[in-house]
């Protein structure tokens, strides 16, 4: 089992590396030279010098990029064209509303999803089960923004019931913070959450058909323990796979969340970067989300091990 | 844009007599529904001049933030365009991209995940490249490759492409692997059968199923790619009436003008759903195994 986490830890160093190319390369493959497109089309050909020589844009191109690897490895992700500050700090400053809302979908939409699966799997072909399997076609269908937007004519402007948007901490009250996060949490967990059920309800309909589970209801076992003794923790693999693939899907609607709800996270950080063309914050961005994408998928993998003892690489 | 009809002709093919096509579409109502509900945005997308459009991008000062009426079915933004000839021709971008995206991705992806499952050098490497560039979520790809270049339509599509093609070369190269090992291609190879052929007759045959439901997912995520970007404001050109850019612009007004961005969204929304409609159901169709599961 050591070895194994050994090699998939190992694993992720190869993956890394390409996002790193990628990221780096961006800026190279463009047509055009990048310090002029970071400029703009405003720029003096002295502006377009100051930006070169202060990227290294100047340098051979391997030599770049070994300094910049090298100055990653020390969590040093440049330096932001518009406001002159290290990319690392702006992101440092943006970070906490990013994790607390994907926290908190993450936590919501697990609790809900899994135990509808179950519940379909279980009662298969009843309404029940067309219940589900609609909420789950649905999910994958309404954009996370036009959810996002109706959620704030139903609960915010049609009735008051909730704050149209802002971010507030943990820290400053639960209510206030409770009542921020609920929209945004709905609008990004959905098609999370139409994800995880679809394939917790397929992975529990393969394991319901198994002789044990027959086995299990048999000897008289409740239905309780038999659906989640028996069933779910033989079905785990599969959710706990899709819960880490689907990271990206919340990775990405963070963006667009943080931007309807005006969170002042790493997704509005991308925004503004987007609209200066201030190319450090973007790379830094992807990298950073990259790697927890990564580091999310590790976990999952080593959870394989706890959640079915009879894997061993 | 016409491609959408004439593809579903040739799906619907495969049970060639007439009794035999009905029962089969009644079997799998989603992708009747799908098809006709996409069908429904595709004719609304090629006949938008002749609908009672206007001009989408006519400007009318005097006209501004008109409410639903008669007059202006989907009422008028703050610039006083009409919102319903902007959505109607919001469609043309929408699956433009949607269909664009999912051609080029799949043939992509279909060259790549055939040499990949075919030559173990490549394999090692390109798969490498395809793990690491799979691990960006795909709207941070799309957006930085947007933040580089110039606002165009094209470029939206090459972007978002892109992002798809890893999905689609893995999809190919497991089927391609779950093939190679399989009794008739061998029995194929040990009849002298060539290379090429195996490839062209036995091979890419059955890649085509597989390709064709990854192939309308590709299309929906794409549109909302698509929508996501320019709404961020790293999409189509402002000048272009697309779904999201129209979301975009009333994005600022949303609390005294919402139908700007709930009628481009519950279009977007009903197409996405169409195609995704559409997939389940050839999913279905095309692998019995997997239909009771998922």
């Amino acid at each position: 089992m050591f070895a194994y986490i050994v090699r998939r830890i190992l694993a992720t160093i190869p993956v890394m590396v390409v996002v790193a190319l990628f990221v780096f390369s961006l800026l190279h493959l463009s047509p055009g030279d990048p310090a002029a497109i970071i400029a703009g089309d405003t720029a003096t050909a002295d502006d377009i010098a100051r930006i070169r020589q202060t990227l290294g844009l100047d340098q051979p191109l391997y030599i770049q990029f070994a300094t910049w690897v090298w100055a990653l490895l020390h969590g040093d992700l440049g330096i932001s064209i518009f406001t002159n500050l290290p990319v690392s700090k702006l992101i440092a400053q943006r970070i906490e509303p990013t994790i607390t809302l994907t926290i908190s979908t993450l936590i919501a939409s697990v609790l809900v999803a899994i135990p509808m699966g179950v519940l379909a799997a279980w009662k298969a072909g009843s309404w029940i089960d067309r219940m589900v399997m609609v909420f789950a076609v649905l999910g994958f269908s309404v954009p996370v923004f036009v959810l996002a937007y109706l959620l704030i004519y139903v609960f915010a402007i049609s009735t008051d019931l909730l704050p149209v948007q802002g971010f507030v901490t943990i820290g400053s009250g639960f209510w206030p913070f409770l009542s921020h996060i609920v929209m945004p949490t709905l609008a990004l967990g959905m098609v999370f959450t139409a994800l995880i059920a679809r394939m917790t309800r397929a992975s529990m309909l393969d394991v319901l058909a198994q002789d044990y589970i027959r086995t299990a209801q048999a000897k008289g076992l409740g239905n309780d323990k038999v659906l989640i003794g028996h069933a779910l923790k033989n079905a785990a693999v599969p959710i706990a796979t899709i819960i880490g693939i689907g990271i990206a899907s919340l990775i990405s609607g963070v963006v667009v969340t943080e931007t309807v709800f005006a969170i002042p996270g790493l997704g509005r950080l991308t925004v503004d970067a987007i609209l200066r063309r201030d190319y450090p914050i973007i790379q830094g961005i992807i990298l950073v989300f990259s790697a927890a994408y990564v580091l999310v998928n590790l976990l999952v993998d080593l959870s394989y091990t706890f959640l079915d003892p009879r894997i061993r690489y | 844009m016409t491609v959408v009809p004439t593809d579903l002709v040739i799906l619907a093919a495969p049970s060639a007599r007439k009794r035999g096509t009905w029962a089969y579409m009644r079997r799998h109502p989603t992708i009747v529904i799908g098809a006709a509900l996409l069908g429904l945005m595709a004719l609304m997308a090629i006949f938008a001049p002749y609908l009672g459009t206007v001009d989408p991008q006519a400007l009318s000062p005097i006209r501004r933030l008109r409410w639903p009426s008669a007059q202006y079915w989907f009422g008028t933004d703050m610039l006083g365009r009409d919102v319903y000839s902007r959505t109607l021709y919001g469609a043309r971008i929408s699956l433009t991209v949607g269909i664009s995206v999912a051609l080029l991705a799949s043939g992509i992806g279909l060259v790549t995940g055939l040499v990949t499952g075919f030559s173990r050098w490549t394999d090692a490497v390109v798969m490498r490249i395809m793990d690491g560039l799979m691990s960006i979520p795909a709207i941070l790809i799309a957006i930085a490759l947007m933040a580089l270049t110039r606002a165009s339509l094209e470029n939206v599509i090459f972007a978002i492409t892109v992002a798809d093609v890893p999905r689609v070369t893995r999809l190919v190269r497991g089927v391609v692997l779950t093939l190679r090992e399989l009794p008739f291609v061998e029995a194929a190879h040990a009849s002298g059968t060539g290379f090429v052929r195996i490839l062209w007759r036995h091979i890419l045959p059955n890649t085509l199923p597989p390709l064709l439901v990854q192939g309308t997912f590709v299309a929906a995520s794409a549109m909302i790619v698509e929508a996501i970007l320019s709404f961020l404001g790293a999409g189509t050109p402002p000048n272009i009436p697309s779904w999201g850019n129209i979301m975009a612009e009333g994005r600022s007004l949303f609390q005294v003008a919402y139908y700007i961005v709930l009628i481009p969204g519950a279009f977007l929304s009903i197409t996405v759903l169409a195609i995704n409609l559409l997939g389940d159901g050839l999913r279905d169709a095309l692998d019995p195994r997997l239909a009771r599961r998922m």
